[in-house]
């Protein structure tokens, strides 16, 4: 069969730079979701799960067209209804394709523990491992989006791929294929990148979105997974989409400035221990007799 | 430098030691992927029965349609290649392979009888049989072959068709011959349902 590996540019809980990273030219793919055009047909979350051969799971009403409150780990693609009223009165169905968004400085891998739990593909896909995975939910603190799941019986984290297996064969992940409006569009990240540009211009000169963009936040180093919004300047009309989402300063500083203090404490007491050697020599036994007076 | 060979293989060990606790790794940076469950499938390509817009969907069976193997669908996705949708479902038709994998799948012919409460199985003889019985009854009963100006119509207005989105031009041409030379007049499609 095609069992296909991709090559790594970076590997979580991995000390040491990353062996052969940046040798090959790589592409880095990126998702397109044009929110302007979804109309919330749900195609995706179903092309989603046939692919990545989960059964549906037991919807939840929540006052609105939503399948369920937010992703789980069986449920790696979820699309979110939300009623915005506009500064006229009138109401906008926003809907959000809400999955992973394969950040370019992955706060799920920084904040993983374990060896290789947690890759990101030479092409960019931040994908889990779960044979390597502890499932010690680590990940969960570090990702701003709320995207890795815990799936109890297993123990394990998981969350959307990317399709990696497909894309890894030349191949569009699922959602993109199955969207039958054309709202979600799959290529390099450059590419998507003049497609969003495009739209969002097409939509402030002629469909009067004044504050239309593209939502790619650079507080994560930019996503695999662009959005255009109809108001660039409010994405958490979106159903939560961080205004400037990065990765959680206790991230970082346990895993920057606390485990290098870390090194240096250990390596201070390495020598302290030599100095003391030397200094004062091996402990000796006086005797078995001062010892034994010595000792009450 | 004196050294024993016992010295020798203690700065050996640690040395060993200090390297991989210190994450000096060679091995190389490749991570494995889920295997493309659809690569050596045989792909079918085939219409979405649902609604009237007949999006062109590709069936993935495992095996190579060898004479001892038993297909048995594995996914169904869009077909790039048809021109109505251009590999793009929606999620009635995403959900396609669970349609087709399914034990309420109906499989053979059943008829639900004038006043019976319930369905039962029927051979498909039979209900051909019973078909044609009923075509005759129902044209020999409602046949006009004059209407009131005397003007020659040979309608059958007892009998109506209604096709669906899965017949090609072929079993259309073939319909519509059939249910002409009966004088169906009521030939309807799903399109308009």
């Amino acid at each position: 069969m095609s069992q296909a590996t991709l090559q790594i540019r970076r590997i979580s809980g991995h000390a040491g730079p990353v062996p052969g990273a940046g040798v090959e030219r790589a592409q880095t793919v990126c998702k397109l979701v044009d929110t302007t055009t979804c109309i919330g047909c749900k195609a995706c979350e179903v092309a989603c799960l046939e692919w990545n051969g989960y059964t549906f799971s037991e919807t939840v009403f929540d006052n609105s067209y939503q399948t369920m409150p937010e992703t789980a780990w069986n449920y790696w693609n979820l699309i979110k209804f939300n009623e915005h009223e506009r500064e006229d009165g009138t109401l906008m169905l926003l809907m959000r394709k809400d999955q992973c968004m394969h950040c370019a400085e992955p706060g799920c891998l920084a904040a993983c523990p374990a060896d290789g739990a947690i890759v990101q593909y030479a092409n960019g896909i931040v994908d889990f491992q779960q044979d390597h995975c502890i499932g010690c939910g680590y990940c969960v603190t570090g990702c701003p989006f709320n995207i890795p799941k815990f799936n109890p019986s297993t123990k394990k984290m998981f969350k959307c791929t990317l399709c990696a297996d497909r894309v890894a064969q030349g191949l569009e992940p699922a959602c993109i294929k199955a969207c039958p409006t054309g709202c979600l569009h799959f290529g390099t990240k450059d590419d998507m990148t003049d497609l969003a540009e495009t739209r969002a211009q097409q939509l402030r000169e002629h469909y009067g979105f004044e504050k239309a963009g593209v939502y790619d936040p650079t507080g994560v180093g930019g996503t695999g997974v662009i959005y255009v919004l109809h108001d660039a300047a409010n994405p958490e009309a979106y159903g939560g989409l961080p205004k400037n989402p990065h990765i959680p300063w206790v991230v970082r500083l346990w895993k920057g400035p606390a485990k290098w203090i870390g090194n240096l404490a250990m390596l201070g007491g390495i020598i302290g221990v030599a100095l003391h050697y030397l200094r004062f020599g091996p402990k000796r036994v006086e005797s078995a007799k001062d010892q034994k007076g010595g000792q009450p | 430098m004196d050294g024993s060979r016992r010295d020798f293989l203690k700065a050996g060990a640690l040395g060993g030691a200090a390297t991989s606790f210190f994450g000096f790794d060679l091995a190389p940076a490749y991570a494995q992927l889920r295997e493309l469950k659809i690569a050596r499938a045989t792909e079918t390509r085939s219409t979405c029965p649902y609604c009237s817009v007949s999006c062109g969907v590709i069936i993935y069976t495992i095996g190579d349609n060898a004479k001892n193997v038993t297909p048995q669908v594995v996914h169904v996705e869009g077909d790039p290649d048809h021109p109505i949708n251009r590999g793009t479902l929606c999620p009635k038709g995403a959900s396609l392979e669970q349609d087709i994998v399914n034990p309420r799948r109906l499989l053979k012919p059943q008829v639900r009888r004038p006043g019976s409460d319930h369905w039962e199985d029927i051979a498909w003889d039979q209900a051909i049989d019973e078909i044609g019985h009923w075509v005759k009854k129902t044209r020999d009963e409602t046949f006009i072959e004059r209407d009131a100006l005397r003007r020659t119509v040979n309608r059958c207005e007892g009998i109506a068709w209604i096709g669906g989105c899965t017949d090609t031009n072929e079993f259309n041409y073939l319909v519509g011959k059939a249910m002409r030379s009966l004088g169906v007049c009521y030939l309807e499609t799903q399109a308009r349902v």
